[in-house]
């Protein structure tokens, strides 16, 4: 990376806080003249995939560790907290939180043997092991096994996080949690791990040579990115009422929170906004317009778009954002050495 | 439980592990080549399967027919692809890694969709195929003969593969994998070679898809669940190994016959998972791997 002036990078990380509270704001206000219920879930959607694609992204983007098994860390998250609603009477306002300890707990021990192994191999493992969380959940009868479970209503609350008559209030929780990924991507950029991982990234050997310990580096980064995750599974949960291993903990879905980061931009503080505000809509409306189960061509669509995004911005929408960087001076004098 | 019902079901297992174990081989020949995971590969095996059921619709001839032609559709199906997304992919100046896993994968979404399209949702099979509901009886044990014959039909594909790995093109392949570089020093097209691993490896997957669906059905979501099983399969083997597969292959097969005996048949994949993890702490590159 090319060296700035210390006041350059603390000026340029003022900027970003300043556009987050800015967009805050805005995503505060934009429900409020939508009484279109269809509009209002199409947000409410693309603000927790927002946010389960940044918690992907501290993991898959900041540290370099594609995870394919996110679905995972979303459904404990969900089960725990409607489970303990159900069996112990714990509010969810208080079980979410308890769903994503134990979804970061999880995330500790599926990246213990896992972070042993890179690149594909890494990838294919949580996939694996995902899998397998998701075959145990269909045949355990005490979470409900194939059936599912269906969240428990007592009266609206913020206590319960149950809202029955609007959608509007899950608009905000949904916009905190977004807020509160970002805020912890933000955190991390400028934070001495998050050097410490995007090193590690790009460089495995010469970080390590650095005193950088891969290890505990990733298990750090799965630890929070599978909180995070959690804790939007215990949303979801809250939000649609009815949870089962298919709407939880399913391939597509560890897929589909990976994807907002892949199209906006991994590894960047925004992508993972940008993705989701792109790639919610196409899916829901394709998946309305295009006629529903069994055509097939909202799928196509959506299988495309991932092609070429990937193909034509590697670096994702962000990169249109800015201006293409300077190469380094060394980089430089190589092309012109070359010319 | 009598000793036939355990040899009945572990020839199961070994007739339905030859069948895991040529499609790991697609998977692992075009890994070892190149070290790019195919995510779309149980959707190649998804469209053979189709395919094989289209021509045995229009046509009616049976596997003679449609084994040529689905494999020879497989083989440039691979090829279009490896020039047409995988090239390119691995041109890309920025996060090279990520953006092969997620080519492939839209690749595989976008095949699922097309599929859903054209067939639709409808679960399918040939039932009226010649080799349907015939049953070969040998010393007691019941085996049908589709799935004897796509076990002898996986078997001589493996052989095919292994003899090709002895012939000019198959020292080119191994010449390519071991130094990318150096090989376009002695005229090998680099590009060439790898378009045609990708051909070749679609096709191992176009034989199983033909075999496979004689006796198993096809929907447009069949590919998930024996891509993952290819997965657990080429990592037990170890990724690239030809021999890994096809041992690894008939070890899963094994697994999962008698895991659905002894505990119960929706917990059938549970095993070999099991047995998959274990590998990876004990042996994170596979039976055969190389380092």
């Amino acid at each position: 990376m090319a060296k700035l002036p210390d006041n350059a990078i603390l000026r340029r990380r003022r900027r970003e806080l300043a556009a987050g509270g800015a967009v805050l704001l805005a995503l505060a206000v934009l429900p409020l003249p939508i009484a279109d219920v269809y509009t209002q879930n199409l947000i409410i959607m693309a603000l927790l995939f927002a946010g389960l694609a940044q918690a992907w992204n501290i993991l898959g983007g900041y540290c370099g560790q594609i995870s394919l098994g996110h679905a995972l860390y979303f459904g404990i998250g969900g089960y725990v907290s409607t489970l303990l609603f159900l069996r112990a009477g714990l509010p969810p306002s208080l079980g979410m939180f308890a769903g994503g300890l134990a979804a970061g707990a999880a995330a500790l021990l599926v990246g213990w043997p896992c972070f042993r192994l890179s690149g594909h191999y890494y990838a294919i493992a949580t996939l694996v092991v995902a899998q397998i969380a998701y075959l145990l959940a269909l045949n355990w009868d005490f979470i409900g096994g194939a059936t599912g479970l269906y969240v428990p209503f007592h009266a609206e609350s913020w206590g319960d996080l149950a809202f029955r008559t609007t959608k509007r209030p899950f608009h905000y929780i949904a916009l905190a949690f977004a807020a509160a990924a970002w805020f912890a991507g933000y955190l991390i950029e400028g934070s001495r791990w998050g050097y410490a991982w995007r090193a590690m990234r790009d460089d495995p050997v010469a970080a390590r040579s650095l005193a950088v310990r891969l290890l505990p580096s990733k298990m750090a980064a799965a630890s929070i990115s599978g909180g995070l995750a959690g804790i939007g599974g215990a949303i979801f949960a809250q939000y649609v009422g009815y949870i089962d291993p298919d709407s939880v903990m399913s391939l597509q879905l560890s897929i589909l929170i990976a994807l907002p980061a892949v199209i906006g931009g991994v590894g960047t503080l925004w992508g993972p906004l940008l993705g989701a505000a792109v790639q919610v809509p196409i899916s829901e409306v394709s998946r309305s317009w295009l006629g529903g189960a069994g055509r097939g061509s909202d799928l196509m669509i959506y299988g495309a778009l991932i092609v070429t995004v990937a193909l034509l911005r590697p670096a994702g929408l962000a990169s249109l954002l800015r201006p293409a960087r300077r190469p380094p001076p060394a980089a430089e004098a190589r092309n012109a050495n070359a010319a | 439980m009598t000793p036939v019902l355990l040899l009945q079901v572990m020839a199961l297992g070994l007739l339905t592990g030859l069948v895991y174990a040529l499609v790991a081989a697609g998977l692992s020949l075009i890994f070892g080549l190149m070290d790019v995971v195919n995510f779309a590969h149980g959707q190649f095996l998804m469209l053979a399967m189709y395919a094989a059921f289209a021509v045995h619709a229009a046509s009616g001839v049976g596997v003679a027919l449609e084994l040529p032609l689905v494999v020879l559709l497989l083989f440039v199906l691979g090829v279009a692809t490896y020039r047409g997304l995988i090239a390119r992919a691995l041109g890309v100046a920025t996060n090279r890694g990520m953006v092969q896993i997620f080519v492939t994968f839209g690749l595989g979404i976008f095949l699922t969709g097309a599929a859903q399209f054209v067939f639709g949702g409808d679960f399918r099979s040939i039932g009226d195929g010649m080799l349907a509901n015939r049953s070969l009886i040998l010393h007691g044990l019941h085996l049908p003969l589709a799935q004897v014959a796509a076990a002898v039909v996986c078997l001589l594909a493996f052989a095919a593969l292994a003899l090709i790995s002895r012939t000019e093109f198959g020292r080119a392949l191994a010449a390519t994998r071991e130094d990318r570089e150096a090989v376009a020093l002695i005229g090998i097209d680099r590009n060439r070679i790898f378009a045609l691993g990708w051909g070749l490896g679609c096709a191992a997957v176009g034989v199983a898809g033909v075999m496979l669906v004689q006796f198993y059905y096809v929907s447009p979501n069949v590919g998930a669940d024996f891509a993952l099983i290819a997965y657990v399969t080429v990592a037990l083997g170890g990724f690239g190994s030809l021999l890994g597969a096809l041992v690894a292959g008939i070890l899963i097969g094994e697994v999962e016959a008698l895991t659905a005996l002894l505990l119960e048949p929706s917990l059938k994949q549970v095993g070999m998972f099991a047995i998959y993890l274990a590998v990876l702490m004990l042996r994170p590159r596979g039976l055969f791997g190389r380092l």
